[in-house]
């Protein structure tokens, strides 16, 4: 009895070893080979990628659809029903792979017509999300209970962003908690494809140049890197080894953005009470480039709509 | 020797439920107590929490856009030691670190021009090697308004 005592506190502490490195190992990431050589001069580019093989545990976050809204918002576009998703495609979403990507664009499209304040699309867009959601097995993402507060509170602008931003929140960290990482960066991709298709299509050419759109729009060369980081996470999963070879192409046109900047520097300002991060950066983007990733991006949007 | 065996086997059983129950707690963490944080601030919709070990650290890169304003909300679990976050630019030149200010939970920011930042998230040790390290949930969001 004495030994099995003496045993005891040991096998206990070797599994609760076991339980911590298993507990850790959500969504973890395997350390890269630190040791490698790097004697050569790298990029900063090259920099953060060796950062993120290096890492232990890696986010990497896109412009959610509400940032995305806004920031077109703040761009001075126009709101147009004609650019979305129409409802009446859900039915043709059988596969896991569209119905992620459709609930990223149509959470995408529910958060334009919020922020537009277009409350007649709503509950449509809501219930077509739900619809997307039900498919992929997020029960508890959107209900019936999400419809119909949305429904009580339509007029009410602040509580339908929260709705909709709590939509996006429950199904990632469902899936997320559940050990689906990829069906979760299937939505948040879609959910950016739908940003850009959305805002490169409002882009007026006969006012390309100083048009603030145009500017948002190029600015998104750095989130097509976080976009393809992400994915790059999955590359086990069929649907997102399919998508990264057209988001690979839409990148290579991103990439003739000549962007400049210069040192940045942190200041809090005690007026409106909060750090400003000078540094000015300035990206280039040509009329020739801009229609190239126009196209691009309805090529890979319409793949998965249509 | 049976009785320790059993003792092993339903140890090893809970071991391997429990990290899922962490996690699905996570998100209720995340929803109910860090979205507070973010005060004003609309949510951002994305879902950033882990179960970190005492120790341990994690990074997220995300591109912030000249026409908002952001908040930056770190919340961890309780019983854990505190959080330390970290924000640096594109070239690792660090521009705010909580530990100057308490460590305080969140920051408040604006940027002349769009870029992207990382920050890193580490979770401070007790220092006592005597015991299991303390592991919990650690959530990072943002919210943003209009400038």
């Amino acid at each position: 009895m004495n030994s099995k005592l003496k045993i005891l506190p040991l096998i206990l502490g070797v599994t609760a070893l076991a339980f911590c490195l298993v507990a850790t190992s959500c969504k973890g990431k395997t350390r890269g080979d630190a040791s490698r050589d790097k004697a050569e001069a790298v990029s900063p580019d090259e920099q953060t990628m060796e950062q993120i093989k290096n890492a232990e545990k890696v986010f990497n976050a896109l412009p959610t659809p509400l940032e995305v809204a806004q920031l077109m918002k703040e761009a001075g576009a126009r709101f147009d029903a004609t650019l979305l998703n129409p409802v009446e495609n859900k039915s043709n979403y059988t596969s896991s792979k569209s119905m992620a990507l459709n609930l990223g664009t149509y959470v995408c499209d529910l958060s334009f017509a919020s922020m537009y304040d277009e409350t007649s699309l709503l509950v449509n867009y809501m219930e077509a999300a739900e619809d997307m959601a039900t498919g992929l097995g997020i029960l508890d993402a959107i209900d019936e209970t999400t419809v119909e507060r949305l429904e009580q509170n339509i007029n009410n602008r602040d509580v339908i962003m929260e709705i909709v931003s709590e939509t996006f929140l429950n199904s990632q960290a469902y899936l997320e908690d559940d050990e689906q990482h990829a069906v979760a960066a299937t939505i948040i991709a879609g959910g950016f494809i739908e940003g850009l298709y959305i805002s490169t299509r409002l882009v007026d050419m006969k006012n390309y140049k100083g048009n603030k759109l145009v500017q948002t729009i190029a600015d998104q060369k750095m989130s097509v890197d976080d976009m393809i980081r992400l994915l790059e996470t999955y590359t086990d999963n069929t649907a997102i080894r399919e998508l990264l070879g057209p988001i690979h192409d839409l990148k290579a046109i991103f990439d003739k953005i000549e962007r400049s900047t210069t040192p940045s520097n942190a200041q809090y300002n005690e007026k409106i009470g909060m750090t400003e991060i000078t540094g000015a950066a300035k990206s280039d983007m040509k009329q020739e480039v801009f229609l190239e990733i126009r196209d691009k991006v309805a090529e890979i949007r319409n793949s998965y709509v249509n | 020797m049976r009785q320790l065996i059993q003792i092993l086997m339903v140890t090893l059983f809970l071991s391997l439920l429990v990290p899922g129950e962490a996690a699905a707690q996570c998100k209720g963490f995340a929803k109910s107590l860090c979205k507070t944080e973010l005060g004003d601030y609309l949510h951002d919709g994305n879902y950033h929490a882990a179960v970190l070990v005492e120790g341990e650290e994690a990074e997220l890169y995300k591109t912030f856009y000249s026409d908002l304003d952001y908040r930056l909300a770190i919340c961890s679990a309780d019983g854990m030691p505190p959080v330390e976050f970290i924000v640096y630019d594109a070239t690792g030149k660090v521009l705010y670190n909580n530990k100057d200010e308490g460590p305080a939970k969140t920051w408040d920011f604006r940027l002349e021009s769009s870029q992207q930042l990382k920050v890193v998230v580490k979770v401070s040790t007790f220092g006592s090697r005597e015991q299991l390290p303390v592991s919990g949930c650690v959530a990072i969001m943002f919210g943003f308004k209009a400038k």
